[in-house]
């Protein structure tokens, strides 16, 4: 495999970028262009990790997801956001990240990372080995998570249905009454 | 929502079509190439999407309907947990009991066809209901604030 890391790290660099002005924008609608364009780049760093799985249902959902957040942003009157920020938050948040910085610096401080994809899991090992002639499955993803991980994707499927239940049930619930409210 | 000019209409028309079937062809084809029916589910709801953005809600309902979208959904889900079950039939829960075909072909590799096929219904239906519900629970709340009928 050749040496991906200049493209990654221009990648993330792109990607904290785009974090910071989502985050420190006044205007609602630049703020959600932000985060689609963090989420872009996602789907591109995907691509040159190798899982194009990944990267595709990265880039659809992320379709998804701005065509959805402009719907609803667009239609608000003030998109501008005047309230300030809160320090008690920012004191915690950067704590927060102090101390996961401090801890990655303790552990692999000393002895480095480990290579990237090493070492392979016994597990990991033997879904390799065994994913193409015991499923007959030529994309290796599709064999993992719909044949030896297939209670992992019902878990999914039914986490995604019991969340569209809760928003289709308190969604639902106001259009009535607001429904019943402009009919009378 | 009204919809929006004619030249979008006829746009959003013509390429309806094409982004159902690219949907369909990365469901069908998710154990053979890079896919799955996560995302030709999610690409499927987005045609339907695109049609209730350009045309409004009425042409999109009535393309699919609210009530069959939440069949849909509910019947993709059973369908995904009956799968499991009929492998029940052949030692464990999830078992691979359908024959496994040839290499390299659609029709192999058992359940996973199926499974995606159920996965990308579910998905499809549950995100266009997800939309619908946004999408006309914002119109309505939103022209009721301006009657000021709202509390």
């Amino acid at each position: 495999m050749e040496n991906i890391a200049p493209q990654l790290y221009t990648l993330l660099v792109f990607m904290v970028v785009g974090s910071i002005i989502a985050i420190e924008t006044k205007n609602l609608l630049s703020a959600v262009i932000s985060v689609s364009a963090v989420g872009f780049a996602l789907s591109i760093a995907f691509l040159f990790l190798g899982a194009p799985d990944i990267a595709i249902t990265q880039l659809v959902v992320e379709v998804l997801v701005l065509i959805i957040l402009i719907r609803g942003t667009i239609l608000l009157d003030n998109t501008a956001i005047e309230k300030g920020r809160d320090t008690l938050a920012m004191v915690a948040s950067l704590i927060f990240f102090g101390m996961i910085l401090g801890f990655g610096a303790l552990i692999f401080g000393s002895t480095g990372f480990p290579a990237f994809g090493e070492p392979l899991m016994r597990v990991s090992k033997v879904y390799v080995q065994t994913g193409l002639p015991a499923t007959y499955a030529a994309n290796i993803v599709a064999s993992i998570i719909l044949d030896f991980r297939a209670y992992d994707t019902l878990g999914e499927a039914t986490v995604l249905f019991a969340s569209i239940l809760g928003a289709l049930a308190i969604l639902r619930r106001t259009g009535k009454a607001g429904e019943e409210v402009v009919s009378a | 929502m009204k919809g929006m000019s004619l030249i979008v209409k006829t746009i959003s028309d013509f390429v309806v079509g094409f982004i159902i079937i690219f949907g369909a062809y990365i469901v069908l084809y998710g154990h053979l190439t890079p896919g799955g029916g996560f995302a030709g589910g999610v690409i499927i709801a987005s045609a339907f999407i695109l049609l209730m953005l350009a045309h409004g809600k009425d042409v999109a309902f009535s393309k699919l309907g609210e009530r069959a979208a939440h069949i849909l959904d509910s019947a993709g889900a059973l369908a995904f947990l009956l799968i499991g079950w009929v492998g029940v039939v052949g030692g464990y829960f999830f078992m691979n009991v359908f024959g496994r075909g040839e290499q390299f072909r659609l029709l192999s590799s058992g359940m996973i066809l199926p499974g995606n096929i159920a996965i990308a219904f579910k998905v499809a239906s549950s995100l266009f209901l997800v939309f619908s519900a946004l999408a006309v629970f914002r119109r309505r709340s939103f022209r009721s604030m301006i009657e000021g009928e709202l509390r």
